[in-house]
């Protein structure tokens, strides 16, 4: 394969260079990608591997396909990995338990098939044809060459995925879809909710520490114009917990001693 | 000669000269647009802004960095260690990287040698500035997730979803101009708007890309990944000194990057205004610099204007604005602008060109009737017709004998 590409006449030293430097780098992570125990971990190492492939095609001149690599699958691919890694919680480990009987021989007999077909394409692809050469494929740039390409001879292969792909999406959205089986509650709703309460007391909402509280930590109570506590300023939570401080303590004084 | 032939005759050493010229205007850009925008903000709230370090306080964004860099650097116990380093590095460095692509000048004369200045031209140019600021967004989640604590996740969340919906109306907005000038790259599309700028004959994917752009660098009033009312500071609550600097110069970057892009594909990047082109031979070709950034100092004007101005979207409310009305008015857009390139490429008559873009005013003001009706009705619905009292204790309303007529304003 070295010869054919010297036969064509592109690879030069700071090609082989990159190469030498970024291959066992990527190698490395890709190895790395199986073996580390956190699941981000794992992603941000394909991550790198799906970089420095792009990086390589850029320097074998298919400009495009490097940048749309990065674009579509660092970009928006494995963002959306990790991003679903994150929701999922990153700390949870893979089981190893098979979920459905006799996935793993169903899984090895088609990455092996896989692997074959890809190896036949490619082979037929490749032996037995002579180099076609970048400076003819390059001839009017390389996406206009791409374009002309896939609009061209590839037509109806492109129409036929970009079909696969719609027909993908349609169906994640149908099945991620869920229809609600009750309303959502708006902000309107909350408010409608609030006054159709017998007592109007929190309509305007829970009382925060006015201007006649003497202290404005979150276990303290507001005061009320009166002078008394409002334990509703305080969360349901803090209380539950006995984390809060008794409110009669940090009443007006000299309202209750009017009273009296 | 093009921008393109220019740079390829470029010796090493011009190469690495412009790339380190790159690095230090956008830290110094940084450094005075930190001071810019407090100054701008204050004026805009009647206040003066940092006016004491140095002349008008100029030095204030200098003082700021040291202040940083004196700083305890923290890292969390809970915190995912490498990743919690590595994540500011990322953001960083890949908002610098966009600048490669960027015109800034015309021909001009480097040291006696007749170049552009622009690191690298490639064919592909505005499709590499996507794609690094993708790469830039891993920055901002990677710090939410590994910070270990739950509202820098919440802020990481946030703006990773935030820069995916941005980025796809983003792309949308730049492909009418991609089908106008026939070419990705950025300086044939700077050359391509010799007449007319695309900001003027594509104004609708202008208008996109200029709220996309504000949504992409997660600033006011799309700063929802740090809102700082919900989420503290969001992905970097968490940081501090260096690293929390780093976050601060991406951000500031950022906006220039994206501001540059907008300069580039819709203000004729370095040339000069309409009329006033001999400005361009001044100084041996220099003054195209001046020209560059002034418009880039337009737009980062916009972003502190927004930033005084509008209040903080709710979330509901941005992702829908972002998938329900940018991507598909968009995709219309697009639809309009490769159909009227098509009939023009293909010499269609003057005819069918006018009749096409009447049949487009003509669907567009029929659409936006139906929409204004269904809203009146919706305003119709919402109008309260029961004039008697409810059956809960209300104040009284003073000068008015109808509750209905109150209420409905």
């Amino acid at each position: 394969m070295i010869n054919l590409a010297l036969e064509v006449g592109t690879t030069q030293t700071p090609e082989s260079v990159l190469f030498w430097f970024l291959a066992p780098i990527s190698v490395l992570a890709a190895a790395g990608m199986l073996f580390v125990k956190k699941a981000v971990h794992s992603a941000l190492l394909l991550a790198w591997v799906m970089i420095s492939l792009a990086i390589f095609y850029i320097a074998q001149d298919a400009l495009f396909l490097g940048i749309v690599q990065i674009v579509v699958y660092t970009g928006a691919v494995m963002m959306l990995f990790l991003f679903i890694l994150m929701l999922v919680g990153v700390e949870s480990s893979d089981s190893l338990v098979e979920n459905i009987r006799g996935l793993r021989w169903i899984a090895i007999t088609a990455s092996i098939g896989i692997g074959g077909l890809l190896t036949s394409l490619i082979g037929r692809a490749t032996l037995g044809h002579d180099a076609y050469g970048l400076a003819g494929a390059n001839r009017d740039g390389n996406v206009k060459g791409l374009a002309e390409q896939l609009f061209t001879k590839y037509v109806w292969a492109f129409e036929v995925v970009s079909a696969l792909l719609i027909t993908a999406a349609l169906g994640a959205m149908v099945l991620a879809h869920s229809q609600r089986t009750k309303s959502k509650f708006a902000q309107r709703d909350l408010s409608i909710a609030r006054f159709r309460k017998p007592s109007l007391g929190e309509a305007a909402g829970l009382p925060g520490s006015g201007v006649y509280a003497l202290h404005n930590a979150v276990d303290v109570p507001a005061l009320l114009p009166t002078g008394k506590a409002a334990p509703t300023s305080i969360s349901a939570v803090l209380e539950a917990r006995g984390d809060m401080i008794e409110s009669k303590k940090f009443e007006m004084k000299h309202e209750q001693e009017e009273e009296k | 000669m093009t921008n393109a032939e220019l740079i390829a005759q470029d010796p090493g050493w011009i190469i690495a000269l412009k790339g380190v010229i790159i690095f230090a205007v956008c830290v110094v850009l940084t450094i005075m647009a930190v001071w810019g925008e407090r100054r701008i903000v204050a004026r805009m709230q009647m206040r003066l802004g940092p006016n004491r370090v140095g002349k008008f306080g100029l030095l204030q964004g200098l003082v700021d960095g040291v202040k940083l860099a004196l700083k305890e650097d923290l890292i969390p116990k809970a915190a995912d260690r490498i990743v919690f380093v590595i994540a500011p590095i990322i953001s960083v460095t890949a908002c610098f990287m966009s600048f490669a692509v960027i015109p800034l000048s015309g021909e001009v004369n480097f040291f006696g040698h007749k170049t552009a200045m622009q690191l690298t031209d490639l064919p592909v140019g505005v499709l590499y500035v996507l794609a690094i600021a993708s790469v830039g967004v891993y920055g901002i989640v990677l710090a939410g997730w590994s910070s270990g604590s739950t509202y820098p996740l919440l802020g990481g969340l946030r703006s990773s979803a935030q820069v995916i919906s941005y980025e796809v109306a983003m792309g949308l907005s730049l492909v009418a101009v991609f089908i106008y000038s026939g070419s990705m790259s950025t300086s044939e599309i700077v050359e391509a708007q010799n007449q007319w700028w695309y900001a003027v004959i594509l104004f609708p994917s202008f208008v996109i890309y200029a709220i996309s752009m504000v949504g992409e660098t997660n600033r006011a009033p799309f700063d929802l990944a740090e809102a700082e009312g919900e989420l503290v500071g969001g992905f970097h609550t968490e940081y501090s000194s260096l690293k929390f600097a780093l976050f601060f110069l991406a951000e500031y970057v950022n906006i220039i990057a994206v501001s540059a892009l907008a300069t580039t594909l819709f203000l004729g990047g370095y040339h000069a205004l309409p009329g006033l082109g001999f400005t361009e031979q001044w100084l041996g070709g220099w003054f195209t610099v001046v020209w560059f950034f002034a418009k880039v100092l337009l737009f980062f004007f916009i972003f502190v204007w927004l930033r005084g101005t509008l209040p903080r979207l709710r979330y509901d409310q941005f992702m829908q604005f972002g998938w329900k009305v940018l991507i598909p008015v968009s995709l219309a857009w697009i639809l309009v602008v490769s159909t009227l390139r098509v009939m023009s490429q293909q010499g269609s008559s003057r005819f069918a060109i006018m009749s096409f873009t009447f049949a487009v005013v003509l669907i567009y003001f029929i659409v936006t009737t139906f929409m204004e009706k269904s809203k009146k009705q919706l305003q119709e619905a919402a109008i309260v017709k029961d004039s008697a009292a409810p059956n809960f204790p209300v104040p009284e309303i003073p000068n008015s004998k109808d509750r209905a007529e109150q209420l409905n304003g």
